[in-house]
């Protein structure tokens, strides 16, 4: 695959001594990959391919290998974040409670599919299992604040919000 | 409630005391805010006296989930010489009025006190691995040792570990996690294995969306767990466990944190556990988000840092686990039951539940009821008495249709299984499972084949791949039951589906597909009209699946008075204001139900959607 011009550039800003103390601290441990693999992303916030070379240098594991943990598990991300993230729970109780259609509604408002990330990197959207506040479902979260007894209406208003605060112009479109 | 647990930690009966809940659903209903406001005030009554005193006589503690989510914020209020007493759904705006005439007046606010439903939510209900949950202090490990802590730790290091397994045994304590092994019997096998290394892993993975159980255990009670790891490890001989706990639980993983961290300053972790010679340490290792890893083996291959792929069995971890080494993995809750068997003795524990499931079992009880949260229940008690006792009937007074019981590997029970009793064998035989304890009510307007396909997308989404069965067999599962729900399912779909459940469920390689075709036999075997009803006239009867049913305003009932206009997110209704009757545009309307709720006059019905063509089945 070949990199874009924002790729390129964005890999470019990776500072990779941010990882050398994770590394170090995990040297010669066994099942280190997966620790290893959530520190860095705590630390750039996805997953940059020059950390995972980096890691894989380390480790002494194959970059292949390393995709092949990344990709099973449904926290690791390959491309970076937006800075409001939106979860609407899936879980069975905020299910029978409606929140298909909120999530629909939320992926229409942001334009884009669950999973993703606008372009301009102000929003992830992404659908999680129960958040553990059935009682209050259906339940929704963005960043550390938790929304209960969602409605539409309510999970509009709450992303109009932050879309003023992001100072997005995506609802102009 | 737990006031045999409450006395032994009243030490100071001179302190004001106020406990407010602050696990996940308490502050999803603005718990934080509540607590904010709760200092706030304190402080700015004490400006009068003198603050350094004022301040440490009020003790604002952080309880974690006591279980009735749907009255939260709940908040205690003990002031000495008082009864005491508790506050439902209390917002920040009510704080001050509760403050000044309760704590300062000696006068409880009459209309925020909890009514009769909080007391029934709890008559029914056994409280004993919850026993401190919402009481003590997670945090502090003084409250849990003030509640006997850890005196079931000093017991087994005196009567050594055969005699724990024979306990464990005696008291029929079967795995809380799913299939209900025996753990004295898992523990024996672990014990004999060959090695000397060893490993107990504790599973908190709790993957099975609609279940919180775990959670509140770890976040309310973090020592219960830890002092049953600290057992079992010692039971089996291993030196060394681990706490595989959900990455979407960071309040449980920083109380466990902290737990260990004071375990260990006491003493009751670490080298020479109790001068007893046992060393024992404790790990956490995050997941990542895989509901596979919840299965034993692909837990283990994930602690070794790999994909999170299941393995054919035999050998069972007992003899070949981590790093292929002994293990015993068990369920949270099995655990934290450890204790209590331990220090009240078997035949104590044995005498609640039925013969062949022995103890309590703690359900997160969600959905359509109108009392939601956490429960623990004594095993045989029915259906019947969790959804109208203790849940208090069905939200606003429609019909029960079914419960959903055991998540994605179990199944849902309808009207006729009210009387069914809680145990693991007569729910396999109903078709369900005991589960991990996520137990979903449903009413009349929930589409028993949309539950179906949910569960299947859920599935769908979490299969490894790794065999045919699981990966491909669902995946055809989830486009026939798509297909219906969307009013295009032919005559065909059922009969398929039924074979592929079939073949899926004998062929897959581990639990997670073994045990997928649940939810979609159930509702089969007990609901098979509504999927008839789906395929030959193209109609759900529960109204709830999109693409068969529509909006319409009855112009007679519409008062033109736009507040549907208003409500509605897509603004899918013309009309409505200035005498002009609403009409929705059936294309742009998403069905979201927020015109319903909100009309005065209830002139919003919804229809079937009539343009689908009927199909033939035998
Ligand atoms: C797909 C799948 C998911 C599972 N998820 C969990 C889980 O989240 N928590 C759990 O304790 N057990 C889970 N189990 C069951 C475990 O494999 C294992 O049986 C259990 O942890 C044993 O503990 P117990 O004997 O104390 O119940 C799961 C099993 C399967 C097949
Ligand atoms: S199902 Fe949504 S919070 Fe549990």
């Amino acid at each position: 695959m070949t990199a874009t011009v924002s790729e390129t550039k964005q890999e470019q800003k990776i500072d990779l001594a941010k990882l050398e103390d994770v590394l170090f601290h995990y040297r010669g441990f066994r099942g280190a990959l997966i620790p290893v693999l959530q520190k860095a992303q705590h630390a750039y916030g996805y997953l940059p391919r020059p950390v995972i070379e980096r890691i894989g240098e380390s480790l002494k594991l194959h970059v292949s290998d390393i995709y092949g943990v990344i990709t099973f598990y449904s926290q690791f991300r390959l491309k970076p974040q937006g800075k409001y993230v939106i979860r609407v729970c899936r879980g069975t109780a905020c299910h029978v409670k409606g929140s298909q259609t909120i999530a629909e509604k939320i992926s229409e408002k942001l334009g884009i599919e669950l999973g993703e990330t606008t372009v301009d990197l102000n929003f992830t959207a992404e659908e999680v299992a129960c958040v553990g506040a059935c009682g209050m479902a259906p339940v929704m979260t963005i960043n550390e604040e938790t929304y209960g007894l969602m409605t539409v209406g309510k999970a509009t208003e709450a992303i109009d919000g932050y879309l003023e605060k992001a100072g997005s112009n995506l609802h102009k479109e | 409630m737990s006031n045999e647990i409450k006395e032994k930690l009243i030490t100071d009966d001179s302190l004001i005391q106020i406990s407010i809940c602050l696990g996940t659903g308490g502050v999803a209903a603005g718990a934080r805010d509540v607590f904010n406001s709760f200092a706030k005030e304190l402080e700015s009554n004490q400006v009068e006296a003198v603050i350094k005193e004022r301040k440490c006589r009020h003790k604002v503690h952080q309880t974690g989930c006591r279980g009735l989510c749907a009255l939260d914020v709940l908040v205690d209020v003990l002031v000495p010489g008082m009864a005491e007493t508790s506050y439902a759904r209390v917002t920040a705006a009510m704080v001050p009025e509760i403050v000044q005439e309760h704590i300062i007046n000696k006068k409880p606010v009459e209309k925020y006190l909890v009514d009769e439903a909080h007391h029934r939510f709890f008559d029914k209900q056994k409280r004993r691995v919850l026993q401190r949950c919402g009481v003590i202090d997670p945090e502090d490990i003084n409250d849990y040792l003030a509640t006997d802590g850890y005196q079931a730790l000093a017991k087994a290091l005196r009567i050594g570990p055969e005699k724990v397994i024979d306990e464990v045994k005696t008291a029929g304590l079967r795995g809380r996690g799913g299939a209900g092994f025996p753990t004295g019997l898992k523990w024996a096998f672990c014990r004999a294995a060959e090695g000397d290394t060893k490993y107990l892993i504790c599973n908190a993975d709790e993957g099975d969306p609609g279940a919180f159980m775990d959670r509140s255990q770890l976040e309310s009670d973090p020592h219960s767990v830890l002092e049953g790891i600290i057992i079992g490890s010692y039971a089996i001989g291993a030196e060394k466990a681990f706490i595989y706990v959900r990455s979407e639980y960071p309040l449980a993983i920083e109380r466990l944190k902290i737990a260990i961290r004071q375990a260990k300053e006491k003493g009751y972790l670490g080298d020479n556990i109790l001068n007893s010679g046992f060393n024992c340490r404790i790990e956490i290792e995050k997941g990542s988000g895989a509901f596979v890893c919840g299965e034993e083996t692909a837990l283990m291959s994930s602690i070794e840092g790999n994909r999170g792929m299941p393995k054919p069995r035999p050998p069972y971890p007992a003899e070949k686990g981590l790093w292929g080494k002994p293990t015993n993995i068990n369920n949270v809750e099995t655990l934290a039951n450890v204790p209590l068997i331990i220090l009240g003795g078997a035949a104590q524990y044995a005498q609640i539940g039925t013969e062949k499931s022995k103890g309590t079992k703690v359900f997160a009880l969600t959905g359509k009821v109108n009392n939601t949260g956490l429960i623990e229940v004594p095993m045989g008690i029915t259906i019947k008495e969790i959804v109208y006792d203790i849940g208090g009937g069905i939200n606003n007074d429609k019909k029960f249709k079914a419960i959903q019981i055991g998540g994605p590997s179990g199944g849902c029970l309808g009207e006729s299984h009210l009387d069914t009793p809680i145990d693991y064998d007569s729910l396999v035989a109903a078709g369900a499972i005991m589960g991990s304890g996520g137990c979903v009510v449903m009413d009349e307007d929930t589409c028993m084949v949309d539950i179906a396909r949910y569960f299947m997308d859920f599935i769908q989404e979490e299969s490894c791949g790794k065999c045919v069965p699981c990966r491909i067999g669902t995946k055809r599962m989830l486009e026939i039951l798509t297909r219906i729900c969307d009013g295009e399912g032919v005559a065909e779909d059922l009969q398929n589906l039924e074979e592929l459940a079939k073949k899926v469920k004998n062929t897959a390689l581990c639990g997670l597909g073994q045990t997928a075709p649940n939810p979609v036999e159930s509702t089969f075997r007990y609901f098979k009209d509504e999927y008839l009803a789906h395929i030959k006239e193209k109609r759900c009867p529960a109204k709830a699946c999109k693409n068969l049913i529509k909006y319409r305003v009855t112009p007679d009932d519409c008062k033109s008075c736009a507040l549907c206009v208003k409500v509605c997110p897509s603004e899918a209704i013309l009309g409505g204001k200035k005498g002009v009757k609403a009409e929705i545009q059936n294309d742009k309307c998403i069905r979201c139900g927020a015109c319903l709720s909100k009309c005065p006059t209830k002139a919003i019905k919804v229809v079937d959607n009539d343009s689908a063509a009927a199909v033939e089945v035998k």
